[in-house]
């Protein structure tokens, strides 16, 4: 079983619809796992119909709470906290949006004041689809932790993907190079990077590769909205070939995409439109990779 | 005033809407406009205001390093590390730099004193003008998982001179998580980008349950690329009660400026006058919230 994981650097660039394409093509001959990475903003369930078949709690880390009653106002805990979270106004609280649960107050505490509670910051699922199950959640906005749902999500599909002996398992990335798209990248055998060509696709297709390098995980590029500006897809063509990093196919700029999309299917069901027909050449390149 | 340009999702138009918004306003007699860059992880309002960087610092934070003469192996640290960043084994003890927060609990907790912090490398912040607009960034270093860290200290950095600004405005990261949540803190307003597809609107939801929810911010919408898509993001707004601050058009040529690198609101002045009319109406639903 190889593990591919979709990542861009930037939002937006198509990597959600290209995986969702590509699910749909590989699900033909191949037994496919899909784990949803984008845990702030989880869309690929938008296009594969997926029917919840578990649901799970994601404590992820634990939060500070001074009991009134015992705290001796000594403002220790204010000294050693280091993320601004403990406030002081009459008496002394924390601020569980700042608190980053490092629990140096609890153990700094002489009058045993301060607890440690589970912090829940979302849910996570399987769902099944005719593509194969999908592992995604939700991490309830504003929470911390974003990197260790990702974690759990993937390892929920791997397991699925080795007790099933799946062919493939498809993640879809969140963007940027940070620790959700860390945490996405570790393990995979192959990361498909999704380019825009634009100054700041350009830019950003850097970050996201040196990033990829940096843990190991061999890359290749597909670029959407190819022929939006073919002076930046030249650049993207140039910066592949300087790195050594296959190109593997180039997808024009096609209303089915948004049309698809306001359907809730992948664009590979409009058959035969520019995208779909671009989408289909870059599965035959990924497939040998891959399966 | 500083106001928060988010979007939930990425590729909306946050930087496009927030460089717009900083040029439209300089432009403006007596204005005095700062552009803080938030996405430290993706930075890209540089590409477009190309301004003249003439300051740099590091964003440092500190981990742990231990003295192996004086460790006993008790395992302390380890134990009170709440994020799995050291391991002690009988003789050893390692220390995963990437995973630290910084808070110093080992270093403090350690009975033998074995542990001083030494800095360790997060990121860059850069400061300059790009002409009348004040402009600060952030970038976090390839391999390094803690943004929110270096977002904090381009905020405390750059900010303190927003006393001084008519209008700072941040261009947030993408998503709804830490990072989202440490560049929306402290804002009096909340624009969120979107775009009018399934997409756009799911993650807009989530954009104003955090920004007007979980915050408490105002928040106005700007729909992108009006025109392709379908209607559920319109419907949403008004039944949520979430203001349509303006609706920008999908036009080729302005994703033509954009991937060119081009600011958008030189390139076609026919925008400079709505975009004006967002930061007034922003300025004035603040005021009637404050």
């Amino acid at each position: 079983m190889k593990e591919c994981v979709v990542l861009s650097g930037k939002g937006g660039t198509g990597k959600t619809s290209v995986l969702a394409a590509l699910a749909d093509l590989a699900a033909r001959d191949h037994k496919l796992v899909l784990a949803d990475a984008d845990v702030d903003a989880a869309n690929l369930e938008l296009l594969v119909s997926p029917r919840l078949a578990e649901r799970h709690d994601f404590v992820g880390g634990r939060v500070a709470e001074i009991d009134p009653d015992l705290c001796r106002g000594c403002e220790l805990c204010l000294e050693v906290c280091r993320f601004g979270a403990i406030l002081d106004g009459e008496g002394l609280r924390v601020d569980p949006v700042g608190c980053e649960g490092c629990a140096s107050c609890f153990y700094s505490c002489p009058a045993n004041a301060i607890e440690m509670r589970d912090r829940l910051s979302g849910q996570w699922f399987r769902s099944e689809t005719d593509l194969g199950p999908l592992f995604h959640a939700r991490l309830s906005p504003g929470q911390e932790n974003s990197g260790k749902l990702v974690a759990q999500v993937k390892m929920a599909a791997r397991l699925r993907a080795a007790s099933e002996k799946a062919d493939l398992l498809l993640v879809d990335g969140p963007p940027g190079i940070g620790c959700p798209a860390i945490a996405a990248t570790s393990g995979a055998q192959l990361a498909l990077l999704v380019a825009e060509p634009s100054v700041s696709g350009v830019h950003d297709l850097a970050r996201i590769l040196a990033t990829t390098r940096h843990f190991g995980v061999p890359a290749v590029v597909c670029i959407n909205k190819a022929d939006i500006n073919l002076t930046q897809t030249e650049r993207i063509g140039e910066m592949c070939s300087r790195e050594g990093v296959p190109l593997l196919g180039q997808i024009p700029f096609d209303p089915a995409m948004v049309e698809t999309l306001v359907r809730l299917e992948p664009v590979t069901r409009a058959a035969g439109s520019p995208a779909a027909e671009a989408v289909r050449s870059l599965w035959e390149e990924l497939r040998p990779r891959l399966v | 005033m500083v106001v928060t340009v988010a979007s939930g999702k990425g590729g909306t138009g946050k930087t496009l809407v927030a460089t717009g918004l900083a040029d439209v306003l300089s432009g403006e007699a007596g204005s005095n406009v700062q552009l803080v860059d938030c996405d430290v992880e993706e930075p890209n309002a540089h590409l477009f205001l190309r301004p003249q960087l003439h300051r740099s610092e590091e964003v440092t934070h500190p981990v742990p390093q231990v003295d192996l003469t004086q460790c006993t192996f008790c395992g302390r640290c380890a134990q009170v590390c709440e994020f799995h960043a050291i391991a002690v084994l009988s003789g050893k003890v390692m220390v995963f730099t990437e995973m630290c927060h910084g808070c110093g609990s080992c270093a403090r907790q350690c009975p033998e004193g074995a542990i001083t912090e030494v800095p360790e490398l997060l990121g860059h912040l850069e400061f300059g003008r790009a002409g009348a607009i004040a402009f600060a960034h952030g970038r976090l270093e390839v391999g390094q998982a803690l943004a929110t860290p270096v977002i904090r200290q381009l905020k405390a950095r750059a900010l303190p001179r927003a006393a001084s600004t008519a209008m700072s405005i941040l261009d947030a990261p993408p998503g709804n998580a830490c990072s989202v949540v440490e560049t929306l803190r402290g804002s009096d307003y909340a624009i969120l980008v979107t775009e009018p597809t399934p997409f756009g609107l799911h993650d807009l939801k989530l954009a104003v349950e955090l920004a007007r929810d979980a915050l408490g911010l105002p928040v106005g919408v700007i729909i992108n690329r009006d025109g392709m898509g379908d209607a559920g993001v319109e419907s949403f707004c008004a039944a949520a009660g979430v203001p349509v601050l303006t609706r920008l058009p999908f036009d080729r040529r302005v994703a033509r400026a954009y991937s060119e690198g081009q600011l958008w609101t030189r390139v076609l002045p026919e925008y400079r006058s709505q975009m004006l009319e967002v930061a007034r109406a922003v300025r004035s639903l603040t005021e009637a919230t404050s």
